[in-house]
């Protein structure tokens, strides 16, 4: 079933997830290999966007939700009692479906995780701030108006300030969430150009509606259909010679 | 009879309804604009004449028919300000709670009955409680403190309210961008969810201050004076206060046709005082909201 080996970043291993008495995700066991992108693709509704939020355990805050199984990141089951949740959030990044900046100013805005941390010397920040919106490629169009609201920007601005800001704590994983789905096709492409930049030093893992970007931006694809993990694969064999029969119904678009 | 759907008639018809509906609407919005109009007019134009230099700074003289209505105005500003020190920050942090922490459940939802119920209480009996709990119970008097602390729990269910609407129209993706960031659920609060949700918990410290300034049952048992010149020098002290003194000038005095002017005028200097501390409250929430432009 799982075809990575070597350098497993995370993984979940029988993880099934409960909204009250309603099971979201099936047992699913998956591993992500670090440095790769990894996407899940899979019908609306069939629990992708669930499954990639226990990642993070995002999916605390919602009230009767509960988790059965293990969720490892290194190795270490991030569900475990011991485990504080600040710091797993720390470690695995999250970029959401809509750009949600603060409505703070740009600088502030990418500031805010920095600050979290302690981190208050002014030029430290400064440095962070000035590497993440770079190593976000937004850069050259922000550094300009740092003390603008970060709502000034385009909603593709507001994405890659997202990132920018998901970056600056210095995660180990990048999880996101449809990045893309809320942008044009220009501010799509520079999202997807910018995994690929971002994946020499990031696990990343994303989510994605769309299946010419998951065969755009990933190296595995997992396919996800009713709460279940129904196949997973190099991106290259998922939408050349897919193993079964459903994911090959859904790639080639006679369902979903 | 007029067939539907064809013809003249018909379109003339819905033309009529339409106007006439507009109409009740507009004559609905006049007719409040005109009473509000009216009130203020009939209190400026009788009230003006009392305002002076000697009636806004000196103490009422000759059995309250001369002078001014100084430590009426010492008075109300300490209740007010007083009242708000008190509600505010235990209104924000209940709505905090209620919001933010609280299991939304059958014990919230009874806390929230008991809050609105509380909105619903007379004031005199606001008063009758502050009365019995805090001037002879607790011990302080006839004070600013009692007075404070009864106006105080009179505008919390407002406080309460308003603040737990405006911490709700908060987006969840504020909160889960912080959460994912690695904030802590107080940092999440304290940081993004309390500084986004601040210009609606201030219009409801507005609506309360107006209340507070306002209000005489409370403070008739609680705080206010019939008559003392001199100004407070503690929180425990008796004071003053402009409602009450108006209901003092138009009922009690012995001359109570003779101080009308007066009592227009402790009316003016009342409204005037409630809509400055609105206006500083007012401007406060701009600059805040400027600060986070959209």
């Amino acid at each position: 079933m799982n075809p990575m080996s070597n350098n497993i970043k995370m993984a979940t291993e029988n993880m099934s997830f409960y909204y009250g008495d309603f099971r979201a995700i099936d047992n699913i066991t998956l591993g992500f290999r670090e440095n790769y992108v990894t996407a899940l693709i899979g019908p609306s509704g069939c629990g992708k966007s669930t499954y990639i939020r226990t990642l993070n355990r995002m999916n605390d805050i919602i009230p009767g939700t509960r988790v059965e199984g293990k969720v490892l990141l290194d190795g270490e089951n991030i569900y475990a009692s011991s485990v504080d949740v600040v710091e797993i959030r720390k470690r695995v990044g999250m970029v959401f479906q809509k750009p949600n900046p603060f409505p703070k100013t740009i600088f502030n805005d990418v500031a805010y995780g920095l600050r979290l941390k302690g981190i208050k010397n002014r030029s430290e920040l400064q440095d962070r701030v000035e590497a993440s919106l770079k190593a976000a490629a937004i850069w050259d169009e922000v550094k300009d108006r740092l003390n603008k609201s970060a709502l000034s920007l385009s909603g593709g601005q507001q994405q890659r300030l997202c990132i920018a800001r998901a970056l600056a704590i210095e995660p180990e994983v990048l999880l996101m969430d449809e990045p893309a789905s809320a942008l044009d096709p220009i501010a799509t492409q520079k999202i997807e150009e910018l995994i690929t930049e971002l994946k020499k030093n990031y696990t990343i893992i994303i989510v994605t509606h769309n299946m010419q970007q998951a065969a755009r931006v990933s190296d595995i694809t997992a396919f996800f259909y009713m709460g279940k993990l129904i196949e997973v694969n190099t991106t290259e064999k998922m939408f050349t010679r897919p193993s079964k029969k459903q994911t090959e119904d859904y790639i080639t678009g006679r369902f979903g | 009879m007029v067939e539907w759907g064809n013809g003249m008639e018909f379109r003339k018809k819905r033309k009529l309804i339409e106007g006439l509906a507009f109409g009740v609407i507009r004559l609905s919005t006049v007719i409040i604009c005109l009473a509000l109009a009216i009130m203020l007019g009939f209190i400026l134009l009788y009230g003006y004449k009392a305002i002076t230099w000697t009636f806004l700074t000196q103490p009422p003289t000759e059995a309250m028919t001369k002078g001014g209505i100084f430590p009426a105005i010492v008075g109300t500003f300490y209740l007010t300000l007083g009242a708000i020190v008190v509600a505010f920050p235990l209104g924000v942090a209940s709505a905090i709670y209620l919001s933010e922490y609280a299991r939304q459940g059958r014990l919230v939802r009874f806390i929230r009955l008991g809050i609105n119920n509380l909105a619903g209480v007379p004031s005199v009996v606001f008063g009758l409680f502050g009365l019995g709990l805090f001037v002879v119970f607790l011990g302080f008097g006839s004070s600013i403190l009692s007075g404070s602390l009864t106006l105080g729990f009179l505008i919390l269910p407002v406080i309460i309210g308003t603040s737990e609407e405006a911490l709700k129209a908060v987006p969840q993706t504020y909160r889960e961008a912080s959460l994912a960031l690695g904030g802590t659920k107080w940092q999440t609060i304290y940081k993004v969810v309390l500084p986004a949700a601040l210009p609606g918990i201030l219009t409801g410290s507005i609506l309360g201050i107006g209340r507070a300034a306002g209000e005489t049952a409370p403070i008739m048992f609680t705080a206010a004076a019939f008559y003392t010149p001199k100004l407070p020098s503690s929180v425990f002290d008796e004071v003053m206060a402009l409602p009450y003194h108006i209901y003092v000038l138009a009922t009690a005095g012995t001359h109570i046709e003779e101080t009308r002017h007066l009592q227009y005028g402790t009316a003016l200097v009342l409204i005037a005082l409630v809509l400055g501390i609105n206006l500083v409250a007012i401007i406060i929430r701009t600059k805040i909201r400027r600060k986070q432009t959209y």
